[in-house]
């Protein structure tokens, strides 16, 4: 990740601010510039729940280089309590802990370390409540 | 508005290449298509390629194919689309030969993945990389998170699952072309090492080198060439959101869903009327979505209908004849023109012993990562 993408995503890795859409009420995460419910361009700053619910999950067991040494690592398609989806890490749980419905919430993580150089990337992931 | 015909085809096997490449695999493909085809001279070239700058650090292909098959200065592009982007190149060559801009058009997909790149990484670039790989997500990592979803809601079962890849290699075995020309059993599927739970390396797509091309003409110009054409009677296509978790439905492919809508409305058909289809299983559960969207079962049914052999050579609807994506392999972007070289073939009822009986009208559909992105063509006999 070059370090001028990472500074850009701060407000949402690290403070999981998201857009609102200023006529239709639909929430973007990350913000966008043009509503994809009703095309409107206006929108009002808000944030995810910290709080949410796994829609699906997985353990990845084969992994990119950036994550090879995390493996197994669980990933779950998580709703806010504010309707908003992302994916994200489920951490500190075991695989057989992890059900679909289950409640989560975000922390603030280390993800990985870029290359042999690179920044630290921070960010979040959940952990069952 | 002209009729467009498949008049040749021709596709290098399939599999990890060591001794040939990039330029040397797609340059054999074009050379067997364009000897099939019989013609002398080609107007213009769609070359789709996923990411050859990732794979082997090339980009700028359109010009550097055309320069090793000694058909420049014609004009040439790439086209890219992720995993369908020689699938959407061929609605390109489609549209130019239709609007008349062109007679005859060679459209080709090749991708070089064993050169020592790290695959993973290269395709997970087809997923949002700020919002789904930054957590760590990979692509089979995505279609676990569709398997999982697909199972609480449908009842789709892990046995179901394998049942694709079972179907997939046992055809596989009778396709000269394919990267694997074995059979598995249910259990190997089953019990195989774990990619991303709950699928296996079995219910994966392989890591593949390849190329395929074939040469497009108007209906009337294939008249004169004198060899057996297939006339394509629908073009559909269609995108969704990037991220997999954007969708209202992650279980639901609706650009596949569209593209198949369009590309039936364009050729006049219904889905019962397909007699062959070849779809993008890159793994297990993408067959099983598929087969859903495009209307051969009812949403949520996959399963079940791909276990009771529907979907086998001899079924109701014969999916995958090739081998799929699964046996035959995933050269990514050689993989929407390696279906359509299958098609033809069994079209023109070339195709061995994986021959499909009085196959009439065939479909091919091609998929750009998590759905993100499908094409769908319809092909007759003429």
């Amino acid at each position: 990740m070059p370090s001028p993408t990472y500074r850009r995503e701060m407000p949402q890795r690290y403070r999981l601010e998201a857009a609102k859409c200023k006529k239709c009420g639909k929430l973007f995460f990350p913000p966008r510039l043009v509503c994809a419910g009703c095309g409107s361009k206006e929108f009002d700053k808000t944030k995810l729940s910290e709080t949410g619910t796994i829609l699906s999950h997985t353990m990845i067991r084969v992994a990119p280089a950036d994550f090879a040494t995390q493996v197994p690592y669980a990933i779950a398609i998580v709703e806010s309590d504010n309707g908003v989806r992302v994916t994200t890490q489920v951490v500190d749980c075991k695989p057989e802990d992890l059900e679909i419905g289950k409640k989560v919430k975000f922390i603030f993580r280390k993800l990985y370390e870029e290359g042999h150089t690179g920044i630290i990337c921070y960010g979040y992931k959940t952990v069952l409540v | 508005m002209r009729e467009v015909a498949v008049v040749g085809c021709g596709m290098t096997k399939f599999g990890e290449l060591w001794e040939k490449s990039l330029r040397d695999i797609f340059v054999e493909a074009a050379l067997k298509a364009i000897d099939d085809a019989g013609v002398d001279h080609i107007d213009s070239m769609y070359v789709g390629a996923m990411t050859p700058g990732l794979f082997v650090g090339q980009e700028h292909i359109s010009a550097l194919m055309a320069d090793y098959l000694g058909i420049a200065p014609i004009p040439a592009m790439r086209v890219e689309s992720a995993c369908c982007s020689s699938g959407m190149a061929l609605r390109l060559g489609l549209f130019e030969i239709s609007s008349g801009y062109s007679d005859i058009v060679l459209v080709g997909g090749v991708e070089k993945m064993n050169d020592g790149a790290d695959a993973t990484y290269a395709l997970a670039t087809a997923a949002d990389q700020e919002y789904e790989v930054y957590q760590g997500v990979t692509f089979p990592g995505l279609y676990a998170l569709i398997a999982r979803a697909h199972m609480h809601r449908y009842g789709t079962t892990r046995e179901q699952l394998a049942a694709v890849s079972v179907k997939n290699h046992h055809n596989g075995t009778m396709n000269p072309n394919a990267q694997f020309q074995r059979e598995v059993t249910l259990e190997q599927v089953m019990n195989a090492t774990l990619v991303a739970d709950p699928l296996t390396v079995l219910d994966s797509s392989p890591v593949s080198d390849g190329a395929a091309c074939v040469v497009l003409t108007s209906v009337d110009f294939a008249k004169q060439l004198k060899v057996p054409s297939v006339k394509i009677l629908g073009s559909g296509a269609a995108t969704d959101t990037l991220a997999l978790h954007n969708r209202e439905d992650i279980t639901t492919l609706k650009a596949v869903k569209l593209s198949g809508k369009a590309a039936y409305k364009m050729a006049g058909i219904k889905p019962s009327d397909i007699d062959v289809a070849e779809v993008h299983d890159c793994f297990s559960i993408a067959e099983i979505c598929i087969i859903e969207e495009l209307g051969f079962t009812e949403k949520g049914k996959g399963g079940p209908f791909t276990e009771q052999g529907n979907t086998a050579l001899e079924g109701k609807i014969p999916v995958n004849p090739s081998g799929g994506l699964k046996s035959k392999g995933h050269p990514v972007g050689a993989t929407g023109i390696a279906q359509v070289v299958e098609v033809v073939e069994q079209l023109r009822g070339n195709a061995g012993k994986r021959q499909v009986k009085n196959a009439k009208i065939g479909l091919t559909q091609n998929m750009g990562g998590s759905g993100g992105s499908s094409v769908v063509h319809i092909f007759t006999t003429t």
